[in-house]
């Protein structure tokens, strides 16, 4: 009915709606990526949905031009599974943070990893609950002081990634508020990706937890302090490359200098292990790991759903009238 | 029994109630499933009543462990499953003792001498053997050795003594059928398909029916056996027999074909709702989807998901279920999506007695959520009441864009009837149309701009072409749906949630009797069965006595109110602690007295029609 549509702008990504984040929230700059990337993909506005939960993320629907739906607290994962079960054929992502999708949500997010459920999952981890004004979430380091955590948290803290891997995600990626270009990358692979995909987003709430991340991100110890995981290539890092990390006998990971023989890294690897490996190591004996650790292929949820539906179809042909009969009936005459 | 004629062997009756007890491991569901099959076949009207515990496998032998199917057959227009049964068959003694006092005097008692040795006495409680204690005298009983007569009918057969022993249901039902002149062929059919694959079984089973057949004819053991003519009232048509659950799901597919959308049952497992899933997952050659989530709240999540993305969205669940869901339903009313919510009660709280029945979910129904949060009720009655309860519950979520709650319970759910098989053609039509596509040039897409005659919004589904739009449970402003905090808007908002269901387009209730007199009983769901029956025969008797048995519990039916005014005495009977009267005084001021029971057991007709006699004498003095 409309003319041949022209490519779409980052701007034809933006909703009329006033952006409410707090000034400087690392979110600003996670939804400037989205609507780059998704100009860049070349995406239409009406076959894209975005499905949130309950957060200062989760708002992230209002300010984008597309279909979207904010849903409630942790579920936007169920929603969405829904969503793309009725109509396989829209883009489904869902914007989720820490508290949203790991606490309240957990339950919904390991299952639709475990199903391969056609959706793009955004998972913005700032390590604190942020719209409820500052309590410890499931990504908080131990031992951290919040107003609902005077003398410390004591509960260990979720890796994404590795929970992520746990529950047999086909794709799992990190990357970065601040790292722009990289994280456009990222969410161009994740659209490639068919399944579920899980991008977990390093960001800053310069509120309630500022600097969370700063030890490895700011510009001068940047590149000392993070390795880009790229297919096919060692997992080097430093200033000129000088360094590398690499697996010892006991899968350990490890800091060794560059060499020519160091492995590649392998995100199609049929064992999760390394990418296991690289999500629980500790941030203060390694460089963070950022990119795609692991993309692997699976059938779509979905597809296997409308795959069923056809193959009952093919075999039986029934009408209502038939099917409101059943087998056995018995006439009572007029 | 109602004995119309007696020749010395043969006994022409108008209706027989059966009941088998037995351990949850002797097959007395599938037993009594195949009696009731046998007499849908031939024309009886039924009602059946299975009884069973949530223990998959009890300590055999144990009161928890007794399992019971009772069903009334008859050659007339019947309500109930009966109150006491004429034939009770009690595989053991636990079952005999749990039953024995239902039986009416000189009924019939089968036992099955097999288990009544002293260890199967003490699991069940017993200190004397009550064959032998002489307690048992005001009954007709036969005494059969089940195991031995089907081990020896069954000599020949490969299987072992363990698989021999599991075909006495069958022998017992052999009997059974020669005692009720039933036709033997539907079961012979159906067991030679149920064991296709295992011939072995297949055979045992069709011999150990045959023989308990041939038993009951050759041994004398009953002086005369029994007749149910067919039944003759009926309204001309084509009939089958239907459990609550299965033609809930019929009206649930029947009114999706309707609309022209596509059902997704998303659900949870849970009794005694689960059939619901099993069900609608062999529809699939109907294009249904069903999704079994990881638990109820992603299961309603689901529903809502694909209500949004344009299809039916549907979830099934019971109590406890519900009381999880309920923040999701709150989504839904306010992003004002299709949704029909399934509740089939069970006795709570908590998790309470999960096979056993009860009506206490109408409050949690009606208010079980945060915030003013309006639903549509709608119960159904009986089994066959479930379709149309059903296809109810898809219209009026349809047209007027909102959650509905349906509410069945287990006794509607799992007890079977004759339905009078509807014409496709003849169900209400159920129209929707979905927003359609915008150029660019159009005016923008506002999603809470109302239908002036329902208040519904239009539905948009992602994937059109120019209605882009946001939504979700923060407030939002009238017809933009741009998230508003402004107070006017909110109690606007909550002004039009709660006329949109108010104005709902219910039809007015149907009276059983006049619609002024006496005593008015008014019930709701699975107590409409005892409820007409009393009200036919104290009618029937000359008392100014009528019956309302509500489906529509929000809104109510447009006369009820003035019928409530128009009696003298108002009695509302519900398996609960007064649900339904609270919010009848509540809304009509009227002083309705509650009757209530919660015992995980229906009203018996008995019970509803002492309580109007005991109205009817408060008047007369």
């Amino acid at each position: 009915m409309t003319a041949v549509p022209t490519a779409l702008t980052k701007k034809d990504f933006k909703s009329d709606q006033d952006v409410r984040w707090c000034p400087g929230c690392g979110d600003y700059a996670i939804l400037n990526a989205v609507q780059t990337a998704f100009a860049n993909l070349g995406k239409n506005l009406h076959e894209t949905v975005i499905i949130s939960g309950i957060g200062c993320s989760s708002r992230f629907p209002y300010y984008m031009e597309t279909y979207g739906f904010h849903t409630i607290h942790g579920r936007a994962p169920a929603v969405a599974t829904g969503t793309k079960l009725a109509n396989p054929n829209l883009d489904v992502w869902v914007i989720t943070g820490d508290g949203d999708s790991l606490s309240i949500g957990g339950n919904h997010l390991i299952h639709t990893l475990r199903r391969n459920v056609g959706l793009k999952i955004i998972l913005f981890n700032n390590r604190i609950y942020g719209l409820t004004k500052g309590q410890y979430s499931p990504t908080s380091e131990k031992g951290k002081r919040t107003k609902s955590t005077p003398m410390g948290s004591l509960d260990e803290p979720f890796s994404p990634i590795s929970l992520a891997l746990g529950a047999g995600a086909t794709f799992v990626a990190r990357s970065v508020d601040i790292f722009a270009p990289h994280l456009i990358s990222m969410i161009e692979r994740m659209d490639a990706h068919r399944g579920t995909a899980l991008l977990e987003v390093y960001q800053n709430c310069n509120i309630f937890n500022d600097g969370a991340f700063r030890g490895f991100t700011e510009k001068d110890v940047r590149s000392d302090r993070v390795v880009e995981l790229q297919h096919g290539k060692p997992l080097l890092f430093g200033g000129d490359h000088s360094k590398a990390v690499a697996f010892d006998s006991g899968f350990v990971p490890q800091i060794v200098g560059a060499s020519d023989d160091l492995p590649n890294w392998d995100e199609r690897a049929v064992s999760p292990a390394a990418a296991m490996a690289l999500a629980h190591a500790s941030e203060a004996d390694l460089p963070v790991p950022i990119g795609v650790f692991r993309d692997v292929d699976r059938p779509a949820f979905e597809d296997d759903v409308v795959g069923q539906v056809a193959a009952a179809r093919a075999k039986r042909q029934e009408s209502m009238a038939e099917l409101l009969a059943g087998s056995e009936t018995w006439t009572v005459g007029g | 029994m109602t004995e119309t004629t007696s020749p010395s062997t043969l006994q022409e009756l108008d209706q027989i109630v059966v009941r088998f007890a037995g351990d949850s491991g002797d097959g007395m569901q599938l037993t009594g499933d195949q009696l009731t099959r046998t007499s849908a076949i031939m024309g009886n009207d039924l009602a059946t009543f299975p009884d069973f515990p949530a223990e998959i496998r009890a300590p055999a032998g144990t009161l928890p462990g007794v399992s019971a199917f009772q069903l009334r057959f008859s050659n007339f227009d019947i309500h109930t499953p009966g109150d006491a049964p004429d034939v009770l068959v009690a595989m053991n003694p636990a079952a005999l003792k749990a039953h024995i006092k239902a039986l009416k005097p000189e009924g019939i008692l089968i036992v099955n001498t097999a288990k009544f040795g002293s260890v199967d006495l003490k699991k069940a409680k017993y200190e004397t053997n009550p064959l032998e204690d002489g307690s048992l005298a005001g009954y007709r009983m036969l005494e059969v050795d089940l195991e031995k007569l089907t081990r020896e009918t069954l000599a020949e057969s490969p299987l072992d003594t363990r698989a021999k022993d599991r075909c006495k249901n069958m022998f017992a039902l052999g009997i059974l059928y020669w005692l009720f002149h039933r036709n033997m062929q539907p079961t012979l059919d159906f067991l030679q398909t149920k064991f296709a694959s295992k011939p072995d079984i297949a055979a045992a089973n069709v011999r150990a029916v045959q023989a308990g057949f041939h038993y009951a004819d050759i041994s004398g053991i009953f002086q005369s056996s029994y007749k149910v003519a067919p039944a003759t009232f009926m309204k001309p048509g084509t009939y089958r027999n239907v459990m609550g659950n299965q033609s809930l799901c019929l009206g649930l597919v029947a009114a999706s074909k309707s609309a022209g959308v596509e059902l997704m049952l998303g659900s949870y497992p849970i009794t005694p709702a689960s059939d619901i899933l099993h069900q609608l997952s062999g529809y699939k050659h109907h294009g249904v989807v069903t999704f079994q989530a990881e638990d109820e709240i992603a299961a309603v999540c689901a529903a809502i998901g694909a209500s949004y993305a344009g299809q039916l969205g549907i979830t099934s669940t019971s109590g406890p279920g519900l009381a999880l869901k309920s923040e999701a339903i709150g989504l839904a009313v306010m992003t004002e999506l299709p949704l029909v919510v399934i509740n089939v009660q069970r006795a709570g709280p908590s998790t309470g007695m999960p096979t056993k029945t009860e009506q206490a979910d109408l409050l949690q129904a009606m208010f079980g959520r945060n915030g003013e949060c309006p639903v549509p009720i709608v119960a159904a009655r009986t089994p066959a009441d479930a379709f149309g309860a059903a296809y109810e519950a898809v219209r009026i979520a349809l047209r007027y864009m909102t959650p509905v709650v349906l509410l069945s319970d287990g006794y509607v759910a799992n007890g079977a009837e004759p339905w009078r098989i509807p014409d496709v053609d003849s169900l209400p039509p159920i129209e929707v149309r979905y927003a359609e596509a915008r150029g660019a040039d159009e005016p923008k897409f506002q999603p809470y701009v109302r239908d002036p005659e329902t208040l519904a919004r239009p539905w948009a589904r992602p994937g059109t072409p120019g209605l882009m739009h946001r939504i979700g449970g923060l407030e939002k402003q009238d017809g933009t749906g741009s998230i508003s905090y402004d107070p006017e808007n909110h109690q606007r908002m909550t002004d039009l949630r709660a006329a949109k269901v108010a104005g709902i387009d219910v039809a007015p209730c149907e009276v059983i009797g006049d619609a002024s007199g006496d005593v008015l009983i008014v019930g709701w769901g699975g107590t409409a069965g005892a409820l007409t029956a009393a009200a036919v025969r104290l009618r029937a008797q000359g008392h100014a006595v009528s019956a309302v048995c509500l489906r529509h519990l929000n809104p109510f039916p447009p006369n009820l109110g003035e019928l409530l005014r128009s009696f003298r005495k108002v009695i509302v009977a519900e398996l609960n602690g007064g649900q339904l009267a609270l919010l009848i005084r509540g809304q009509f001021l009227v002083d309705a007295a509650p009757f209530t029971k919660v015992q995980g057991q229906p009203f018996t007709s008995q019970e509803i029609e002492s309580r109007i006699e005991q109205a009817l004498g408060e008047i007369a003095r």
